[in-house]
């Protein structure tokens, strides 16, 4: 953190001297790029942060998304760019709050100054021209917001961002990017060249000219920064020997489900899903992949099912609303013992909700939310790694069992960045070409083990084996069912093969001490922030420790002795519920979180959750706080 | 539809089979006696004999409703699925296995009420698959409520005091689509007429809507009587790029010489109400066809994994 330089509150640099710089050391910097929709922080912030990957930081960036596509200028709520994290060793998640912003108009800074996103002391390099425009107006709203600002420690730094960046673009919305990118490369000494190399991968569909003048703007916010900026901070890097790679949610999505073997994937536009596609679309066809847009999620999903049933397992893509939609199909697939891969990248709900922002709130949705009984399987994974391994596991269970799998993954992961050790791919993640060889003579399309509930499907093209697949309660032979117990049997059939897979997993492993005082248990995207705040708590001298959980359903063995070695168990989670001490609430109707909800009913252990909707990650320094005040007043939450 | 060339999923020892109707029977239907879906079941039995498809590379797919009990009824692969879902099943079955020979079976409610939507795009991908839509003019499974294709006025268990809207002319509809390349009606009481236009929409490459009338002696067993008594309130639609009948001819006078390639006239035709046509309205093989548009190589394992290799580098730190 910056905390060694002087707390100005607002100054015009004069040129140091090398000997006056000061150069910050620090074992993890938060920087936050922020502009008008449009004018392109995002890019800005999305190559820093892969740069700063590439040297040898450990990165994390979310993105900071208005919810228009183009609101209009200067709006505190139209502010759009990226938060990235980098450290000495591993980031795991967003932080708490940002140390160095730079900052495109003072309406974008005072719109992330009152989410509380800066740090005390931060450092804000600021577009200067607003406070001298032409229009009165303007000018009168920055005094404002400097006047606002100024009880608060922050060292803002006016830059003259656009008068540099008319010297080289007739349209300083179209370039300011580059020079903030190449104010940030000289204050962490970035390898310029690196940071070449990903400009032109952005701007790779367009001419070598659009490409070289980036490059320029780049340079001239490189010589503004040496010429004005008295300091300079450094993270220090640790190289690895292993090959890492770089990348986001859904594009890890997209990889793990090449690496899956997968050929199709079926989907409708929906944030904060589509992005896999997009990734999928430039991609998948060398691969001889299909990513079919369909007319809506429903038949999304049923291209998937009819894919699968065809052949190789399909998966579809969709967030909260399409996966309402997708609920009959998901049944179907289950009742017709259809292998199918579902991936859900939550976001804000109900309804249209927060389409951009993260949440957590489908978890009982995805396990229970099919009518009927459709016993299927559901897992998160908490990492930009995971997400990639995700699709290879999930098409693995579901051909196994030949059920559904969801995959829950959230806006974090979506947007989220983070290098990973390069997977060694392995052909067996692949399915194999289907068997087409003659189903032998007798054989029956649902012929389930009774101790298994595990039957062989077989696909259009095998001889022998025509049957109609059917969502109707149906016999071992899918004859539709018109004796009592057919529908008993066949519904236990297919949850046995759910236990029996629930047999195969390990016990989850706890973080930190195995037994103590606090037990906080989570799921999916918000395990970096968890474990960094036990990290924190220990150090603090708290008795806690964190369990996270992959799979949801079935639970992973042994939660429950777990959770008898603790004092008190209580889940943290970005979805809601009400507040304890909040009117009306008792312990009788108080509506819990999800995860705290199924653990309830699965381990009869009274568990407690303190969860929040807030439209962004949980941050560690919140979660500590939590973790205080559920070890030192021992009270429940 | 046309016979695919072998891919790698068709093995070829079944050359030396023949294939009769009995090939084709599964289960026992189940309908009501004298229900126009048997009628169906059988001109389909007759044609799969005919073109001697095999039958575990033929799938039938349906939604929800009696006829989509079609499947369960033929001894070929088949997926019975979800009300009004149907299209994207069978979707997603031809775009992953373009060798397989798909037929839809889906009744009035299915294809043009809950699963509009799906039928419009269906239209438009122009799959090369036959798509039947057994029209007995209202909701059968479910018991006599008023389906999209109901008269108005006609007396139901939901619209107890006749239908409220004017019916819906699927023809005319699909006729609208962009894309659509094979459009015709045809009623199940007139066997030659039924074969010959499931044949000429097995024969189309892309994607063949066929509107079957389909009496339903439970429900609406008067709906279809004036036309059965009274030929001539039907015109047969007749063309050498069409469907001929001449067997008809004796019975069915009312004819009119309609080239399937004239779209304008298609559609003028599917818009009177005069009487009921017959026949291929429309018929265009030159659309592009959706499986085609994405018909890509496949890949082994180990080339796919030097292929991610090279992306991953892209990624590389
Ligand atoms: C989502 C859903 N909604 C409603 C139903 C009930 N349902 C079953 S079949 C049917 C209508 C059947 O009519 P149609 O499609 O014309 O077929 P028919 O029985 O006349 O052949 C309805 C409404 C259902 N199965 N699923
Ligand atoms: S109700 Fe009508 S459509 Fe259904 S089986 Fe009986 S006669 Fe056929
Ligand atoms: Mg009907």
């Amino acid at each position: 953190m910056v905390t060694e330089s002087p707390p100005l509150t607002k100054e015009s640099p004069s040129e140091p001297s090398e000997a006056s710089r000061n150069i910050h050391r620090t074992g993890q910097h938060t920087v936050e790029v922020v502009s008008d929709s449009g004018e392109g922080a995002q890019k800005c912030g999305q190559i820093f942060g892969t740069v700063c990957a590439k040297m040898g930081n450990g990165v994390w960036t979310v993105e900071i998304i208005p919810a228009e596509i183009e609101p209009p200028a200067r709006l505190p709520a139209g502010a759009s760019g990226n938060r990235i994290r980098i450290g000495t060793g591993p980031v795991t998640n967003w932080g708490d709050r940002t140390n160095l912003m730079v900052a495109f108009n003072e309406q974008v800074l005072l719109a992330r100054h009152r989410l509380d996103a800066l740090e005390e002391g931060a450092v804000v390099l600021l577009e200067d021209k607003w406070a001298t425009h032409d229009d009165e107006e303007i000018r009168d709203e920055w005094k404002a917001v400097m006047e606002e600002l100024s009880a608060f420690s922050y060292r803002i730094i006016e830059v003259p961002m656009e008068e540099r960046c008319l010297t080289v673009v007739e349209d300083p919305r179209r370039g300011k990017n580059m020079f903030a990118l190449g104010m940030l490369a000289w204050l962490y000494d970035l390898d310029l060249e690196l940071v070449k190399d990903q400009i032109a991968h952005a701007f790779r569909r367009k001419s070598e000219e659009v490409y070289g003048r980036n490059v320029q703007l780049l340079e001239l916010g490189v010589d503004w920064a040496r010429e004005n900026l008295d300091f300079r901070i450094e993270v220090p890097r640790e190289p690895t020997e292993q090959d890492m790679i770089v990348m986001n949610g859904n594009q890890a999505i997209a990889l793990g489900a090449i690496a899956a073997g997968m050929e199709l994937a079926a989907m409708y536009p929906i944030t904060p899903a589509t992005s896999v596609s997009h990734h999928l679309g430039e991609v998948f066809e060398r691969f001889g992949g299909v990513v079919h847009q369909a007319e809506d999620e429903i038949a999304a999903a049923g291209v998937a099912i009819g894919a699968s049933y065809a052949g190789k397992v399909a998966f579809t893509i969709t967030s909260g609303p399409g996966m309402a939609l997708k609920t009959e199909f998901l049944g179907l697939a289950v009742m017709t013992e259809t292998p199918l891969v579902v991936v859900n990248v939550q976001r804000g709900g109900p309804s249209t909700g927060l389409p951009t922002k993260v949440e957590q709130s489908d978890l009982l949705a995805a396990i229970f939310g099919q009518p009927g009984d459709a016993p299927h399987v559901v897992l998160a994974p908490a990492t930009i790694e995971g997400c990639f391994h995700s699709m290879i596991t999930a098409r693995r269970i579901a051909e196994t069992l030949r059920t559904v799998v969801i995959v829950l993954t959230d806006a974090n992961l979506a947007t989220g960045v983070q290098p990973f050790a390069r997977p060694e791919l392995d052909p067996a993640w692949q399915a194999p070409p289907p068997d087409l060889s003659p189903a032998p003579e007798g054989t029956r399309p649902y012929e389930w083990d009774p101790r298994t509930g595990l039957s062989r499907r077989f696909i259009p093209g095998q001889p022998g084996g025509m049957f109609t697949m059917t969502g109707l309660a149906h016999d071992e032979l899918s004859q539709v069912a018109y004796s009592s117990d057919t529908n008993q049997r066949a519904a236990s059939m297919r949850s046995r093969k759910v236990a029996v897979f629930q047999g195969t997993l390990k016990p989850p492993k706890v973080y930190g001490d195995a037994s103590g005082g606090l037990l906080v248990v989570g799921w999916g995207s918000t395990r970096g922030a968890i474990e960094e705040a036990v990290d924190r708590a220990r150090a603090e001298g708290l008795s806690v420790s964190s369990l996270h959980l992959t799979f949801l359903s079935p639970l992973e063995p042994g939660i429950r002795e777990i959770f008898s070695r603790f004092k008190k168990v209580m889940t943290v989670e970005i979805n809601y519920s009400d507040d304890p001490d909040a009117p009306y609430i008792t312990e009788e109707n108080r509506r819990r979180g999800q995860l705290a909800w199924l653990l309830r009913a699965h381990t009869l252990v009274d568990v407690g959750c303190w969860t929040r909707v807030l439209g962004e990650p949980l941050r560690p320094g919140v979660i500590q706080r939590v973790m205080r005040a559920n070890t030192t007043e021992g009270g429940t939450s | 539809m046309s016979a695919a060339g072998c891919s790698l999923f068709c093995s070829l020892a079944d050359d030396e089979r023949e294939f009769g109707m009995a090939d084709y029977e599964a289960a026992r239907p189940r309908w009501c006696a004298g229900c126009g879906d048997l009628a169906v079941l059988t001109s389909m039995q007759r044609l799969l004999a005919e073109e001697q498809l095999a039958p575990e590379r033929t799938v039938f797919v349906s939604g929800i409703g009696c006829s989509s009990r079609f499947p369960h009824y033929m001894k070929t692969y088949g997926f019975h699925g979800l009300h009004g879902r149907a299209l994207p099943v069978a979707t997603g079955i031809k775009l992953h296995r373009p060798e397989l020979e798909v037929f839809v079976v889906m009744g009035d409610g299915d294809c043009i009420s809950i699963g509009a939507g799906h039928w419009v795009h269906a239209t438009r991908y122009n799959m090369d698959m036959v798509a039947l839509m057994l029209d007995n003019e209202v909701y059968g499974l479910t018991k006599n409520q008023s389906s999209p294709t109901t008269p108005a006025g006609y007396a139901t268990n939901t619209q107890p005091y006749g239908t409220y809207l004017p019916a819906m002319n699927p023809v005319e509809a699909t006729l609208g689509i962009t894309n659509a390349s094979f459009v015709a009606q045809t009623a199940e009481w007139i066997p030659p007429h039924l074969y010959a236009t499931l044949k000429a929409a097995y024969q189309h490459d892309g994607f063949a809507f066929v509107r079957i009338l389909q009496r339903c002696p439970k429900f609406t067993g008067d709906l279809f009587q004036q036309y059965i008594q009274s030929p001539d309130m039907v015109e047969l639609l007749e063309h050498e790029a069409g469907v001929e009948t001449p067997a008809l001819h004796a019975i069915y006078k009312n004819r009119r010489r309609h080239d399937p390639g004239d779209i304008d006239a298609a559609r003028r035709l599917a818009e009177m109400d005069d009487v009921v046509r017959l026949g291929i309205f429309f018929r265009d093989e030159s659309f592009p066809r959706y499986e085609e548009t994405r018909s890509l190589p496949s890949f082994t394992a180990e080339e796919r994994i030097s292929i991610l290799n090279e992306e991953f580098d892209r990624y590389a730190v």
